[in-house]
This record gives structure tokens, sequence and C-alpha cells, in this order.
């Protein structure tokens, strides 16, 4: 796993779409009309909708050559987002995915590795929009089925 | 309702108590977020993976403690949103989400977030800068 740091995905356009939108903001019961009133995101200082911060983790990030972390028996420490703004419905979102750290510790579930994962997304022009990181666990029984 | 920039170091914002947590709460979120890990929505899953029962996504619990804020955005937004996931949540849990001031920055607003399961365990605790325009 350790020369996986530094590793990226090529960039993938998403689109912020609002369909998608709604459904989020039901799943987690913020039904704001901010999120889902165009009249109200006509009025707003965005004049758009936005998006809920945790709509990212809906966008496709790519694939990262090599890594190989199935979603099964994964445990999700920390997520911690930056946003320089908010996600406007409807705007395209490119996005990608990088390794930045892995660690090794021992812990309650044996020899844990920690896999710092990055999930970035940019406007057209390059500019960040959002940044974010996952801390993943991989506990020692999870590090011995997938040989990581 | 008081603006968010006129709140004072150590003021709270208005918590919010969830209905109990059910399995169509975290099938709605399985589909609107893509996060189809077996272990939140389907029994002899979570079981397989040693759980008593299916847990919540720790994403569900981030997503909705967001919403302490949403009401204010024509103030400013989330700019930075990190959280530490400290305990499951598990079916007809009733989680309790809560937001304090810590300090402020000129325009960044500082606030301690925590959500706590019906013993008051915290599930998730960490942290939001507000930025305000």
């Amino acid at each position: 796993m350790k020369e996986m740091i530094g590793k990226a995905s090529a960039k993938v356009r998403n689109t912020v779409e609002r369909g998608a939108v709604k459904k989020f903001a039901e799943a987690i019961g913020d039904v704001h009309p901010i999120y889902l009133d165009e009249e109200v995101g006509k009025q707003s200082r965005f004049g758009k909708n936005i998006a809920p911060p945790t709509f990212a983790r809906v966008f496709d990030y790519g694939v990262i050559e090599g890594l190989n972390m199935p979603n099964k028996g994964l445990i999700h420490g920390e997520q911690i987002y930056h946003y320089e703004r908010p996600l406007l419905v409807g705007e395209d979102v490119y996005c990608y995915a990088k390794v930045s750290d892995y660690y090794e510790k021992p812990g309650a579930l044996g020899n844990m590795g920690f896999v710092v994962l990055e999930n970035n997304g940019e406007d057209k022009d390059g500019k960040t929009i959002f940044t974010s990181k996952s801390i993943v666990i991989l506990s020692e029984a999870y590090r011995k089925v997938q040989q990581v | 309702m008081t603006k968010i920039a006129e709140l004072y170091v150590g003021d709270t914002l208005n918590e919010i108590q969830l209905d109990p947590v059910s399995r169509i709460d975290l099938i709605k979120y399985a589909g609107a977020s893509g996060d189809f890990n077996p272990i939140h929505t389907i029994d002899e899953e979570a079981k397989k993976a040693g759980l008593p029962g299916i847990i919540a996504h720790g994403m569900w619990t981030m997503g909705n403690l967001a919403k302490l804020f949403t009401t204010y955005y024509e103030e400013g937004f989330i700019q930075d949103y990190s959280i530490r996931f400290r305990g499951m949540v598990f079916l007809n849990d009733v989680v309790t989400l809560k937001a304090e001031l810590k300090e402020r920055d000129e325009n960044l607003l500082k606030f301690d977030v925590l959500a706590v399961n019906q013993e008051g365990k915290p599930v998730l605790k960490g942290n939001v800068v507000y930025r305000l325009f």
C-alpha cells in the first residue's frame, strides 16, 4: 500500500444534477429551498441552487490504478471537507482522487493500516472548488484477506 | 431567528433531534449517495461483518448534521467540515445534532459539532468553520 502514496486518478467530469441533489437532500432530511426551489436559487447571491456540503461524496472520482481496496470491511475513520465556495446545481465539476498518505499502527483491530484518500473537485478552469480527505482504516483481518 | 453572525462564543445553534433511524432511511441514503456497502442495509451482511445489526452510514449522520447550518445560507457557507466517526448508529437509535460556537476570527466562525445517541454517547464529533460573506 505504501507504494500507492502520491498516485492519483485521471480527472472525471461530473455534473451537479438537480435530481441527484434533490434525492440526496431528502436522504439526509435537509430539504431546504436553497437546494430545491429554483426561484429561491435565482434570488440567492449564487443565482442558482446549491448542493449540501456532503453531496460531494456522490461524484465519480475515477480509478486510481493499482489501488485494490474493496468497500467491504473498510472502516471510515475520519472525513474532512474544505470548500472555496458551495457547489452550484447544474455546474460541471472535474473530480479526481489521490492517495495522499498511508501508515500502519497497532490498535484494537490488530496491525491496522490507515489510508488517507483525497477526493478533490475543480471547475472547468482548473480552480479548486473543494478538497476532501477520508481516513480509511484497514483492520488486520481486512489486510490479510485483501493482501494489502 | 438569530443571525449566525450575531452569535457569541459559547452560544449554540438550535439542536435537532432526528426520528429513530429506520431501514428505509439507510436504503434511501445508499441510493442517493451510491454507497451500497451491505452492512448498512442487509442484516446478514452486517452479522457476517461481526456487527449486531445494520449500522447507519457515517456519512448519513455527517450529512444530517450539516443541516444545523443550512438556514443561514444567506450569511455564508460551510468552508471546513471535519468529522471523526466515534460510535456506530444502529436501527431505532435517536440521534441529536449539536453545534456550539467556540471561536470567532473575523469572518470565520469556528464551531464544535457533535451527534449523540439516546444514551448521550457521541457517534460523531468534529468542527465546522463557517465563512461569512
